[in-house]
């Protein structure tokens, strides 16, 4: 199912782009961290991530996760 | 389900989008409660009291989700009302568990009580994903807010300290504050248009058509 981060012809909502944008700032980051500065429930920013690693915008390694050559492509 | 069981995995549609649980829900405590239907008067008086308390179960690392056999839109529509005629918003998710998958696999249907509307369960669950408390209540009778944050309490403080708690334990001394509203009851709501259309002119206390209460005295 899908968190409604990526439309299907492929764009970012804007809440999938808010989430992207803050590794302008850092290279990686957790889960937590990332709900902490969206102050977004930690269960609905974990959705997001899930979709956002199927779609190979982010890659989670360990417990950070980071952002992908194509994750940078939309922003 | 019992106590002491691993919380069930299913992946489920809310009001604040799909969820995959418990996976999305690990480090926290989770209360994940039933309720029989939307836009229903009992429902709404809980709904509304858990958001009002909401702070107090953040406090408690502690997050809410309910569920009924509603879909998504009916969800929506019941908590835009909600907020609407109360000006309270319900700030956690609610499951839309339309094919009642869900429901079945927690047990929350009880023949007995109605083979449509799932009754008033309540699982407590930890943030290793185990069962920890489970409360059942009739679909007639709204839950006690406040015993399922002294439930949570009693077993944060059992974990914490190697202890058990007594009859009526409470962290702190307290007086749990019940007023006049609290002894007032829920009337039935109407179950035909025109049942609805005159339900407001029967002197009762309305907050909408289907969610009206009256005094006993």
């Amino acid at each position: 199912m899908s968190q409604g981060c990526i439309s299907s012809d492929g764009k970012l909502s804007e809440r999938a782009l808010e989430l992207i944008r803050l590794f302008l700032e850092k290279d990686k980051l957790t889960d937590l961290e990332i709900s902490q500065k969206l102050k977004r429930p930690l269960f609905q920013v974990r959705s997001s991530l899930r979709e956002l690693c199927l779609a190979g915008i982010l890659e989670k390694v360990e417990e950070f996760y980071r952002i992908t050559e194509k994750g940078k492509s939309y922003l | 389900m019992r106590i002491g069981d691993q919380a069930p995995a299913f992946e489920a549609l809310t009001t604040m989008g799909p969820i995959s649980f418990p996976e999305d829900f690990k480090g926290q405590w989770v209360i994940f409660f039933s309720h029989p239907a939307d836009f229903t008067p009992v429902c709404s008086t809980e709904f509304l009291s858990f958001a009002q308390m909401k702070e107090e179960f953040d406090k408690r690392n502690a997050q809410l989700i309910g569920l009924s056999i509603d879909s998504n839109f009916s969800h929506i529509a019941w908590i835009m009302n909600l907020k609407e005629k109360t000006g309270i918003e319900i700030p956690f998710p609610i499951i839309a568990d339309v094919d009642g998958k869900v429901a079945q696999l927690y047990g929350m249907l009880h023949p007995g009580e109605s083979s449509t509307a799932t009754v008033r369960a309540v699982f407590i669950i930890d943030p290793n994903s185990k069962i920890r408390a489970i409360i059942y209540y009739p679909l007639s009778c709204g839950r006690n807010i406040r015993e399922i944050l002294r439930l949570i309490d009693a077993l944060q403080t059992a974990d914490k300290y190697g202890v058990a708690t007594p009859a009526n334990w409470v962290p702190v001394p307290q007086t749990w504050e019940f007023t006049e509203e609290n002894t007032k009851v829920i009337v039935p709501p109407p179950l035909t248009y025109e049942d609805a259309v005159k339900r407001k002119e029967q002197g009762y206390e309305c907050i909408d058509w289907y969610f009206c209460k009256k005094s006993l005295k």
